[in-house]
């Protein structure tokens, strides 16, 4: 199982890639996904637009190491993590990620995973754009402690 | 010679996002940051806070990671994908 892992500005279409992995196998009996959608709030503040910066080199090296220790985990059938980059506006997706196994215990606890380390290690940043300004968004604390719980 | 590379905020406050940094035998990398420090002082608060993350060749490392001439270093702020 190669996990599917693709960085960069293009968007996605989370049916397609479920579709995608669907066909995959007919093993598969549960697909769990989650899409990251840029917001228009944050930490009160009115968010106009959102750059966000990689580092080119290791972003897709990192979500397949994240990818490959889910896959130790749970006996998955098959991993999509899509993780936009460049300007976003509010209502944009950013991020999706798609897991499928036997059953559907492996495929939402791998998909919370996924997402709680590629939040916690995977080498995004983020700056929002607002009217009073720019400003990096900080690690948050509660990302931290979900990663924890792992 | 490595390739130090800066990322987002602290690209920011040092001014720099990428620095080719004379190396002929290994060291490790905070020896490599203290000597990047000793040519920039003025990096001293923003490089070394704790905060700061350290990868080598595209992995997190410790500070008593060995840099070998050809690496690449980055220092970078936590990170806020997803």
């Amino acid at each position: 199982m190669t996990p599917l892992i693709r960085v960069g500005e293009a968007d996605f279409d989370a049916g397609t890639e479920i579709s995608r992995v669907m066909a995959l196998s007919d093993e598969i009996g549960g697909v769990a996904n989650f899409i990251g959608v840029m917001r228009n709030t944050n930490d009160g503040r009115q968010v106009q637009g959102m750059q966000l910066e990689h580092y080119p080199a290791m972003t897709e090296k990192s979500l397949r190491s994240i990818a490959d220790q889910a896959a130790q985990r749970w006996p998955l059938l098959a991993t999509t993590i899509i993780h936009r980059v460049g300007y976003f506006q509010p209502g944009d997706q950013i991020v999706l990620v798609v897991t499928a196994a036997n059953h559907r215990g492996p495929a939402f606890a791998a998909c919370e995973f996924l997402m709680d380390f590629l939040k916690t290690r995977a080498p995004f940043w983020k700056k929002e754009v607002t009217a009073d300004g720019e400003f990096w968004v900080d690690a948050r604390e509660s990302d931290n402690e979900a990663v924890q719980r792992w | 010679m490595i390739r130090v590379l800066f990322f987002a905020k602290l690209r920011e406050a040092l001014g720099c996002a990428e620095l080719e940094w004379g190396l002929d035998r290994e060291t490790t990398a905070l020896e490599v940051r203290s000597a990047i420090l000793e040519e920039y002082p003025h990096w001293r608060e923003a490089l070394s806070s704790p905060n700061v993350i350290v990868a080598l060749n595209h992995e997190v490392v410790a500070l008593d990671a060995q840099v070998a001439p050809g690496d690449e270093l980055a220092f970078y702020p936590p990170v806020t994908g997803g």
